[in-house]
């Protein structure tokens, strides 16, 4: 092998690394240029997708990723398989720095870093059979299983949840519950260590849905997978994955354990984001439990976002420090281990109603205040 | 109308032994799934016009590949002046002393089954076939040459985009902004000139040349523009990241998972380009610019009827029948394949 085409030896010995996460993010920025001008065109702005956040995933480990639309949760994904070329921070995998490695210096780790796409319509390739789908990647890789890539693809058809006679169909042949477990085998076909599922299931029926979750559960403990789940949907998030992280306008501002960030969140943004799931009560007028709070206003362009706290022009409790001050990403008093929160004001652990609705929304607020009265 | 189910469940088959064979064989068939293309194949059978015009067009193109035997067999050529060479016109005169074809309908008779030409007096029959020989290989070539072209720098543009897609943009863009019927007249003598000292005669194959260089240079932009905005399309695609992930070189991505669904545009295309092509062939020689004297073409002969339209309205009449069948039928076999290849497009 050619001397630039081997990417830096792991850092420290087999022990070591074993302790070492798989997946190390720190300071990843992506910015996209705004292109404008007559008649040279001129980079007139950045469109700050992802701005510095840092996170770390464990070997086996199911890690969630939740925000709202267009918060830079994808563009993450997409950088960390490298389908992005970061524009700041490193990436390194296993101790190798892939910032910026090159598509032939990536060999070795293409194999062991997967991705599971979120529009099973437009992710399998309508000229190929599922036998091919499947075993794409492997032809690439110029990996040959014992007993023939046809068998490892019935074998991985099976995994799925799919009739391994299924393997000289065509995609259009499927349902999109189908066409997904097929993305899985595709992702599964390598090996991988790590899978970057990028909103797998939001594009499927919700009775699909939950067999999708299941199957891609059953798959991370069962192979010791680890998942990188981008989702916006809190509940598949919390069924699925150890670790949660919640990103807002391109930042991270809350990651902890799946329990400290669903029962004790102390960031305000989180709060509004668990507050905004539907309840269902079973008995009737037996009264909330838990507190409410409606935002008002979109997310910030993030061409411009606002100084300081990213999340202060929607907080109830901004204050002049925020739009002074970026509030680091630490555990702050009265967290758990490993339970870190971006905020300067941060809110109390619980997420049970204190009596007090939030409401943001000048329209909404009049219109609660008319039923009322 | 069969759908393609009963053609597959293949009714009852004969149980011979009394053993299960062959529903078993029934089963495992029934798995295979079909392609796009065979689904494709499917449409374009049931579709009946399309498929008489695709016999329709395929007999031109047998009939023109055919066209020495055929003249043999019938025992005229096409660059015999039977007119005028004495052999001929004592024993048998095909033209009057004006010049003009004995008999009625241009002089069809049962040894000039589609009449003479006036004043040569050479058979219409077979300068017909030789002359939708030129045509339609001449059409063939300059139609496959921009293809590739077009393909080619599509799929450059559209795929690597960035600096690359906006040079090669321009480039269309300035070619495209030519009058090229103006053009291909202009062009052609200077063409001719730049190879061939004037003073020497040209030779025939370099006409030919000449007009493929020509139709060439001005006729790839639209296939360039369509396969690059097709690819556009494709390489924002999933599939194509996935391929991505799993490490595919750019060249694998654009030929295994790129090319494989451009494929449809461009044939619809093509089957459009081809009767395109061949009817500005015919121009140009009915400009006087393509083929001469004594090459057969069918432009030429259209220029020739236009002459003679007043004295011998007839001679027209067979060349521009064969045209005007060739390219309706080949449109409709275009309107076929589209339909047949995106049955939502509707009509």
């Amino acid at each position: 092998m050619k001397e630039d085409l081997v990417l830096p030896a792991p850092r420290g010995t087999a022990a070591e690394r074993e302790r070492e996460p798989l997946l190390e993010v720190s300071g990843l920025t992506k910015h996209f240029p705004v292109k404008g001008g007559f008649p040279i065109k001129r980079t007139v702005g950045q469109v700050q997708a992802v701005d510095g956040i840092d996170l770390s995933i464990g070997v086996a480990e199911s890690f969630g990723l939740v925000g709202e639309s267009g918060c830079g949760k994808s563009t993450t994904g997409r950088l960390i398989t490298r389908l992005l070329e970061p524009t700041g921070g490193t990436i390194s995998y296993r101790g190798r720095d892939i910032t910026h490695a090159r598509r032939k210096q990536l060999a070795p780790v293409r194999s062991e870093i997967q991705m599971i796409f979120q529009d099973p319509y437009s992710s399998l390739n309508p000229r190929q059979t599922v036998g091919k789908i499947i075993s794409g990647p492997m032809e690439i890789n110029g990996i040959d299983p014992a007993g023939g890539r046809e068998k490892r693809v019935r074998e991985l058809l099976e995994i799925v949840g799919l009739n391994p006679e299924h393997y000289n169909r065509f995609p259009h042949e499927f349902s999109g519950g189908q066409r997904q477990r097929i993305g899985v085998a595709r992702a599964l076909a390598l090996d991988p260590k790590l899978i970057v599922a990028d909103e797998p299931v939001s594009a499927l029926d919700v009775s699909i849905q939950a067999q999708v979750v299941n199957l891609l559960q059953q798959v991370q403990r069962e192979l010791g997978i680890a998942f990188l789940f981008i989702a916006h949907d809190l509940a598949v998030v919390r069924h699925f994955s150890q670790r949660v992280a919640v990103m807002y306008l391109g930042k991270i501002i809350e990651i902890g354990d799946r329990d400290s960030i669903y029962t004790r969140p102390r960031h305000p943004y989180t709060h509004a984001l668990l507050s905004a799931v539907p309840e269902v009560t079973l008995t009737e007028g037996a009264g909330r439990n838990r507190e409410r709070i409606r935002l008002a206003g979109d997310v910030p362009s993030p061409i411009s976002p606002p100084s300081g706290c990213r999340f202060r022009t929607r907080c109830w409790k901004a204050q002049d420090k925020c739009a002074t001050e970026v509030p680091p990403l630490v555990r702050i008093e009265g967290n758990r281990e490993g339970h870190l929160t971006a905020c300067h004001f941060p809110e109390d652990p619980t997420i049970t109603d204190r009596g007090e609705d939030i409401v943001l929304d000048p329209a909404l607020a009049a219109l609660e205040e008319t039923d009322q009265g | 109308m069969t759908s393609p189910i009963d053609i597959e469940g293949g009714g009852t088959s004969a149980v011979v032994d009394g053993a299960p064979e062959p529903e078993t064989k029934g089963e495992g068939k029934k798995l295979e799934g079909r392609s796009p293309g065979q689904l494709m194949w499917l449409r374009f059978k049931r579709d009946r016009t399309g498929v008489i015009c695709a016999w329709v067009v395929l007999a031109y193109f047998v009939i023109a590949a055919l066209a020495p035997v055929i003249s043999a067999l019938y025992g005229k050529d096409p660059y015999t002046l039977y007119g005028q060479d004495p052999e001929y016109v004592n024993d048998n005169p095909v033209l009057d002393d004006f010049g003009l074809p004995l008999g009625y309908f241009g002089g069809v008779s049962g040894e000039h089954w589609f009449g003479v030409e006036p004043q040569f007096g050479r058979d219409v029959f077979t300068m017909l076939l030789y002359g939708m020989r030129t045509s339609l290989y001449m059409a063939l070539g300059v139609s496959t040459l921009l293809m590739v072209t077009g393909i080619v720098i599509g799929l450059v543009g559209g795929y690597f985009g960035g600096r690359t897609d906006f040079f090669l943009g321009r480039i269309t863009d300035f070619f495209l902004s030519f009058p090229q019927q103006l053009f291909f007249i202009a062009f052609m003598p200077v063409v001719t000139a730049f190879f061939v000292d004037p003073r020497d005669e040209t030779p025939t194959y370099f006409r030919a040349l000449a007009i493929l260089i020509v139709l060439w240079l001005l006729g790839w932009m639209a296939m360039a523009r369509l396969v690059r905005s097709t690819v556009l399309s494709l390489r924002e695609r999933e599939f194509v990241e996935a391929a991505k992930v799993a490490g595919a070189s750019p060249w694998r991505i654009v030929r295994k998972e790129i090319l494989p669904n451009v494929v449809s545009p461009i044939l619809v295309q093509f089957t459009y380009q081809l009767p395109n092509t061949i009817l500005t062939i015919a121009f140009l020689s009915f400009a006087g610019v393509g083929f001469v004297e004594p090459t057969p073409d069918w432009g030429r002969m259209f220029a020739t009827g236009a002459k003679v339209a007043e004295q011998d309205p007839a001679f027209m009449f067979f060349p521009g029948v064969a045209l005007v069948v060739f390219v309706l039928c080949f449109n409709l076999l275009g309107d076929a394949v589209r339909d047949a290849l995106d049955p939502k497009s509707g009509r």
